[in-house]
Order: C-alpha cells, then sequence, then structure tokens
C-alpha cells in the first residue's frame, strides 16, 4: 500500500478548526472540572459525616464506569433534564452535553488530586490562620489552597494532558472535534489512512511535548 | 412530552426472538469481559518484557522500550483503535487481508482489532509500573545476586521480578480497572459489548434512563469487586518486612 499524504496541505485550515473545538473543549472542561473537583475535595475532607459521604460516593462512581458510558449517557440524558427544569423545549448540542460529561467526570480526578495537595499542607498552618480570626473559608482561600494549587499544579497538568487525548471520544457523539474531522476530510480526499496517521501525530507531539514541559516544571517546583 | 419510568423494561421482550432486554446485557458484559481479559494476558506478559528492557544495561533494548512507551501513551486511546481497525488490515499481504474483510465475520474482527489495540496500549502502562517496581528495589539486590554468581537473567527471573511483581500489585489493579473502562471503545466499531448493548436498549425501548443507569450499576460493581479480589491478592503476596505489608 502506498501513503499519499498531498491532501493534507489543502485540508489544514478545516483541520484546524476541528482543532479549535478540542482546545475549547479541554479549556474550559478542565476549568469546570478543577473547580468543581475543588468543592468535591473540600467536602470530602469536611468534618460533616454526610458531606464527605456524598464526595466519596461521587468520587467511586465516577471512576468506576467509562468515560464513553458518561459521554454517551450525558448526550441522551441532557435534553431531557433540561426539559424537566424547564418546563419547555431547550435545544441543547452535542457540545454542551459532552462539556457537561467532561466536567463532571474529570471532576472526579481531579478532587483525588486537590485532596492529596490539601492533605500535604501542614495541619499547623490551618490552626495559625485560625488563631489569626480567620474563618474556615478564608483559611482555605487565603492560606491552604494557594500553596496546595502550588504543590499540584503538575499533576493537574498531567492529568489535563489525558484529557486531552480522552477529547476525541466525542467521536461517539458526532462533534467535529480534531480527530473526528480528520476522519471525515480523510474520507473526503479519498485518503483517510493518511489523515489518521496525521491526526495520531498531531495528538502524539502536542502531548508528548506538553508532558516534556510538565516533567521540566516539576523539577523546578520539587524543593 | 412526559418520560414514562418502567424499571420492569428488563424483562420485557426485545421484540427479536424470544430474548428479553436483560439478555443483551448479560451477552454485553461477556464481551466486555472477553475483550478485557484477552487484552490484559497479553499486555501483562509484553508489559513485562518492555519494563524489564527499560532497566537493562543495553542502550539500545531499553531505547526501543522507552520509544514504544512514549509512542503509545502520547496517542488517543481511540485513534490507536481507528488505526488497528481500518488501517493495519490494509498492510497486511493480500491473502490475509481478503481473510481478516470477506471471510471472518465482522463482530470477530473487530474483536481481534479490539483486542490487539487494548493490548498494546496496556502494555506501555504495565511496562512503566513493572520498571518502577523494579527501579523501587535496592540495588545492592542485584550485587548481592551478582557475587553470588547469578548470571543477569537468573537475577531477574530470581530475585528482582518476583519481588517487583508484588510490589505493583496496586498500580497494576488500577491499570487492569482500566481495561475493563477502556473496552467500552469498542462499541465504535461494532462489537456488541456492555455500553452498545445499553445504546442499543436506550434505542429501542425509549427507556433510557433505565438502561443507562443499570450499565452504570453494573460497571460500578464490576470494578468494585475486581478491586477487592485484588486487595485479597495483595495482601496473600505481600513481600513480608516492607511498610506496606501491615506490621508482623
Amino acid at each position: 500500500m502506498e501513503f499519499d499524504f498531498s491532501q493534507i496541505g489543502p485540508s489544514l485550515p478545516g483541520l484546524a478548526e476541528g482543532m479549535w473545538l478540542t482546545l475549547q473543549l479541554l479549556a474550559l472542561a478542565v476549568l469546570g472540572g478543577v473547580a468543581i473537583g475543588t468543592l468535591i475535595a473540600l467536602a470530602r475532607l469536611s468534618n460533616n459525616r454526610l458531606l464527605s459521604g456524598l464526595a466519596k460516593g461521587y468520587v467511586n462512581i465516577f471512576r468506576s464506569v467509562p468515560l464513553l458510558l458518561v459521554i454517551t449517557w450525558f448526550y441522551f440524558a441532557v435534553p431531557f433534564l433540561l426539559r424537566w427544569i424547564t418546563g419547555s423545549d431547550t435545544p441543547v448540542g452535542a457540545f454542551a452535553s459532552c462539556l457537561i460529561a467532561f466536567m463532571l467526570f474529570e471532576a472526579a480526578y481531579y478532587s483525588e488530586i486537590v485532596r492529596a495537595g490539601i492533605q500535604s499542607i501542614s495541619r499547623g498552618q490551618i490552626g495559625a490562620a485560625y488563631a489569626l480570626g480567620m474563618t474556615y473559608a478564608q483559611a482555605m482561600r487565603l492560606v491552604v489552597l494557594p500553596q496546595a494549587f502550588r504543590k499540584m499544579t503538575p499533576l493537574l497538568l498531567q492529568q489535563s494532558i489525558i484529557l486531552f487525548q480522552d477529547t476525541s471520544l466525542v467521536y461517539a457523539v458526532g462533534l467535529m472535534d480534531f480527530l473526528n474531522t480528520a476522519r471525515s476530510r480523510g474520507d473526503i480526499a479519498g485518503q483517510p489512512h493518511e489523515f489518521l496517521l496525521f491526526a495520531g501525530f498531531v495528538y502524539f507531539v502536542i502531548s508528548f511535548g506538553a508532558s516534556r514541559l510538565v516533567k521540566r516544571l516539576q523539577q523546578r517546583l520539587t524543593v | 412530552m412526559n418520560y414514562h419510568w418502567d424499571w420492569a423494561v428488563f424483562f420485557k421482550s426485545t421484540g427479536i426472538g424470544d430474548e428479553i432486554y436483560l439478555d443483551w446485557f448479560v451477552a454485553g458484559l461477556g464481551w466486555t469481559v472477553a475483550v478485557a481479559l484477552v487484552a490484559w494476558c497479553i499486555a501483562l506478559a509484553l508489559g513485562a518484557v518492555l519494563g524489564v528492557m527499560r532497566t537493562l544495561p543495553n542502550k539500545a533494548l531499553s531505547g526501543v522500550a522507552t520509544a514504544y512507551v512514549e509512542l503509545f501513551r502520547n496517542v488517543p486511546l481511540l485513534v490507536q483503535l481507528f488505526v488497528w481497525y481500518f488501517l493495519v488490515p490494509d498492510l497486511l499481504p493480500e491473502r490475509a487481508q481478503v481473510w481478516f474483510k470477506q471471510e471472518l465475520n465482522p463482530t470477530t474482527s473487530a474483536y481481534l482489532s479490539v483486542v490487539a489495540c487494548l493490548a498494546f496500549f496496556t502494555a506501555a502502562r504495565v511496562c512503566e509500573q513493572v520498571r518502577t517496581g523494579i527501579q523501587a528495589l535496592p540495588r545492592g539486590q542485584t550485587m548481592a545476586a551478582m557475587a553470588m554468581g547469578f548470571s543477569l537473567p537468573q537475577v531477574y527471573r530470581h530475585v528482582l521480578l518476583p519481588q517487583a511483581f508484588r510490589i505493583i500489585i496496586p498500580p497494576l489493579t488500577s491499570e487492569f480497572l482500566n481495561i475493563f473502562k477502556n473496552s467500552s471503545v469498542a462499541s465504535l466499531i461494532g462489537l456488541m459489548e456492555l455500553l452498545a448493548q445499553t445504546k442499543q436498549t436506550a434505542e429501542f425501548s425509549a427507556n433510557l434512563f433505565e438502561a443507562f443507569t443499570l450499565a452504570t450499576l453494573i460497571y460500578f460493581v464490576l470494578n468494585m469487586s475486581l478491586m477487592k479480589g485484588m486487595g485479597w491478592l495483595e495482601k496473600r503476596v505481600a513481600v513480608p518486612g516492607l511498610i506496606g505489608s501491615g506490621g508482623k
């Protein structure tokens, strides 16, 4: 079999559009995932039995099911849920349902990283913050979380690189992300294999480069 | 439009033969397990070989293993699956192509592709765990074994690997669980494993919440019981004297 990559050049603008969607999805999912994950981590560490139990259950359930199941679940379910909540038909695209699925799913993984980060801060700091008259919220926001986030940045980034690769699963619901764009362009151009290899190559370069940078960062941050 | 809840849907007829929906889930779970277990055995064997290669003094061998790990860890699983399913068959010799594309039934060819994909994908992760396990052992052990006249293969076989494998059971467990979850990508190339059966049930019966809830429950129970099983194994084979092996 001969490979012919001639059609990739002319298709680059279209492929870039797909990559743009992938990156948007990634950025929003990371932001939402870390935010929700932090709340879950705080709930998990709280003294309230019910709250920490719920957080633990959330993490256990999301970590034991495949991401693809969650994406498919939400693709079917989000329109129904919105109809219940709003009472009227609210059109919701695959992008929104995928984004919600990624945020909630990744939150379970991010929360474990954040939890470990918070637990690595010495207990005396919270005591000192309380002694200065800070409330729980102030102690967390001004003292514990800034340090915890600094420590866990490499891990959060590493998890985000995995998420970058996993965004390709939106193929299942027909969203035109980078991989799906490459596949459809490849079919149109009659060079499906070449476009698939090109897509794999681009994913590889980005993930590989990013994990190298994270490793460097990690070495710089370790004391 | 109102949603019509019906938890008894799993015992209703699918309208195909005398199957009920529950039969679909059982068949799906069967494929999920069949994919995951076979791929895991291959991944474990290949990953162990690669992990050993990465710790060898030979630069060429460890370089090959490192390249393998980087390649398979930095390309998305789905891209790898498409390569195995759409591209690799076209690279086979003429005779094998005819066999794979025409003589095999579609389920078997999808099954072979997804097993190959998950085996090679997971081997890269297993390799890293095995390497970590070997490197976690004190260097003195290798030296002591060498001093006693062990050859390098003997050092690995009798000293390093038996301990390394026991140390890395926890991280291996999570890879083992991942392979079950990752096997759900098979639904995208038409293998009727658990997720594909769930989707089909949701579409046929229109009881999508029930179908997906049951699937979530099955994955959850599967995960928990595998974890319990591996925890038991970990305790049984713990290396005595390490902090992780409990106070004795």
